[in-house]
């Protein structure tokens, strides 16, 4: 279906031929599009990471209760919707908001940062919104690890940090490649966050869609952009997840 | 540290270099329960011994802990009289071997043998040669590229073996090593053990609750229970003399038996049975004169006989059963004590007519005070 509207060359699908592909892939402004929605989605995959592979280490080392109160904070984002998260997000980064308070109290800062409409505060809000994605998948493999294994490797002379990135981090691999997939697909795909926070003055793909499917009406242009999301998504986590295969089968059930 | 000095197997003609372990009134505490409660134990160099007790009595813990991975309440730890209480297991240089032998699964059999060296700071061929000698030491010689995954049960005990001596431990842990291997496969990686244990002259501690791995391994057992070392002494004591009651009945089959003490001389009791009969037994410290106690034998420790007599006793003899070379006798004595008795099966005399029990020439009998 897609596809097929992908071929007509007029608005009102009529004609079929290539010229919406030629004018979606003749225009530079497309692959800057394209670029700033794949780097999007890089941005936030690695913010998670960086905060969710330590928040996932604090878990596992967490006591039984202390790990229930944890999962309950970790998953309750999913309960919100999206809306409710975002719109909670704009309170936090807005010219008055929370951030821009406190850094202005204590001093760090002189006048408000713009953090709204800004790919930064967009990453930011993504970060905290997708992070359930990344733990869940990563704190179920790492839960399995066997905890002789560290202790092993401290016998055998290993630092603490020598344990973590050959033995932990090897081991949960898998678990972190799913949790980057699902972070990476829905954070690129993220329209609500993308728009709400980000504003017109950033232009990904989905808004990109939703400006021509339901603004101009142009069907097939509409249909370009979204295979071109489609596959541009693909890409990015087949080659992720063959990684993944590819350091992953040692994990034992 | 030299690599290729510290090597105590090339040379096997210099003296072991065993290390003495000592471990001094630990107590270890999770939350309100105590897992070890002051236990001391003096280890000599080059020895094997044997922590063995029922799950739950601390013998893993007192292991975690000289591994450094729990840490004690109170008391310490002395590795050749220094403690290493303060240390972090990563400098301790002791090695474990574990239960599930923690190889590392997304490394081959030379990287996980190769493991410890590296986190030493050890690189290229000094650490090649090391991983192979120690696979060769362990027999597993043609098996460098494989994963862990790939081999059975004691060959991934041989890897794990093999890692845990390539960093040249001063002292060797097992965690119930041979507790995953079939019957016939544990008594060949036992008697491996052991002969390495020997060449190597290591220190080792071996925690088991299989009373003939610790027989069969070790040169002294510490019979451990509720946190407790009951009794810390050689195999053969610990069997044919057991102090407690708990050891008596942890540590083979025992018979146990009802009396009271009639007299007391030069340190010989006189006890007469509740079955009905009168045994001279070498009376523990503190029995008085008319105390109720408990005699312990062994079942290969008592005889059937025919012949009446003041020490022997009547009984009701039960079913026998063959077992390898013995014959098990069950029988039940006058005051309804069921007892087993064991002898060779060469014996042709009819049971029915050996209808007497009595305590075999060799027999040695404990008493334990009893409590009425």
């Amino acid at each position: 279906m897609l596809v097929g509207v992908s071929f007509f060359n007029d608005d009102k699908i009529t004609q079929p031929g290539f010229g919406q592909w030629a004018k979606f892939l003749g225009d530079p402004f497309s692959y800057k599009v394209i670029v700033d929605t794949m780097m999007l989605g890089v941005k936030t995959v690695c913010a998670t990471v960086l905060i969710g592979y330590p928040l996932a280490l604090v878990y596992l080392d967490a006591s039984p209760r202390l790990q229930k109160v944890l999962i309950f904070i970790i998953v309750m984002p999913l309960l919100l919707s999206v809306v409710v998260r975002t719109f909670a997000w704009i309170v936090v980064l807005g010219r008055e908001g929370v951030v821009n308070t406190l850094l202005m109290q204590l001093g760090i800062i002189s006048e408000p940062l713009r953090l709204l409409q800004t790919e930064l505060g967009l990453v930011i809000s993504l970060t905290q919104i997708e992070m359930p994605l990344l733990l869940l998948p990563l704190i179920s493999v790492m839960s399995r690890l066997d905890g002789n294994l560290r202790d092993a490797s401290a016998a055998l002379g290993a630092s603490r940090w020598r344990t973590l990135f050959k033995v932990t981090v090897p081991l949960s691999m898998p678990g972190l490649v799913a949790g980057c997939l699902l972070v990476f697909a829905s954070s690129t795909t993220a329209f609500i966050s993308q728009t709400v926070i980000g504003g017109v003055r950033l232009i990904y793909l989905p808004l990109l869609i939703w400006q021509q499917s339901l603004v101009v009406f142009n069907w097939p242009f509409a249909a370009v952009v979204s295979l071109t999301l489609l596959v541009s998504v693909l890409t990015v986590v087949s080659a992720l997840s063959y990684l993944g295969r590819r350091s992953g089968g040692y994990v034992h059930g | 540290m030299q690599l290729t000095q510290q090597s105590t197997m090339a040379a096997p003609a210099g003296p072991p270099a065993g290390r003495t372990l000592d471990v001094e009134d630990l107590s270890v505490r999770y939350g309100q329960a105590l897992a070890v409660d002051g236990v001391t134990l003096a280890i000599e160099p080059g020895e094997v011994v044997a922590l063995l007790g029922p799950s739950g009595c601390g013998k893993t813990t007192l292991l975690r802990v000289i591994a450094g991975f729990v840490r004690q309440a109170a008391g310490r730890v002395r590795v050749d009289g220094a403690a290493i209480d303060h240390l972090p297991p990563n400098q301790r240089n002791i090695g474990i071997v574990f239960q599930n032998y923690a190889l590392f699964p997304h490394m081959t059999v030379a990287e996980n043998v190769a493991y410890g060296l590296r986190a030493r700071g050890f690189h290229g061929p000094d650490v090649q040669a090391k991983v192979s000698r120690f696979l060769e030491i362990v027999q597993l010689g043609a098996f460098h590229e494989r994963l862990p995954r790939q081999l059975s049960g004691g060959q991934q005990q041989r890897v794990a073996l093999a890692r845990a001596l390539a960093v040249e431990p001063s002292i060797l842990l097992l965690d119930e090593p041979f507790a995953a291997l079939d019957r016939n496969l544990r008594l060949d990686m036992q008697i491996e053990v052991k002969r390495l244990q020997r060449t190597l002259g290591l220190t080792t501690i071996l925690v088991t609750h299989d009373q003939d791995e610790a027989m069969s391994v070790a040169d002294r057992i510490a019979v451990m229970n509720k946190g407790n070392v009951e009794q810390f002494d050689t195999p053969v004591a610990i069997y044919d003399r057991p102090q407690t009651l708990f050891v008596n009945g942890f540590i083979g089959t025992t018979n146990l038996m009802n009396g009271r003490v009639s007299s007391l001389q030069n340190g010989t009791a006189t006890v007469a049975l509740d079955a009905g009969a009168s045994l001279n037994l070498s009376a523990p410290i503190g029995i008085g004169v008319g105390a109720p106690v408990l005699i312990s034998v062994r079942p290969e420790q008592l005889t059937l006989s025919s012949v009446p007599g003041p020490d022997a006793w009547k009984i009701v003899p039960g079913l026998a059963l063959p077992i390898g070379a013995q014959l098990v006798h069950e029988a039940r004595t006058a005051d309804g004590t069921s007892l087993k008795i064991i002898e060779p099966r060469r014996t042709v005399m009819s049971d029915a007519a050996r209808t007497y029990c009595t305590l075999a020439a060799d027999a040695r009998p404990t008493l334990f005070p009893r409590s009425t």
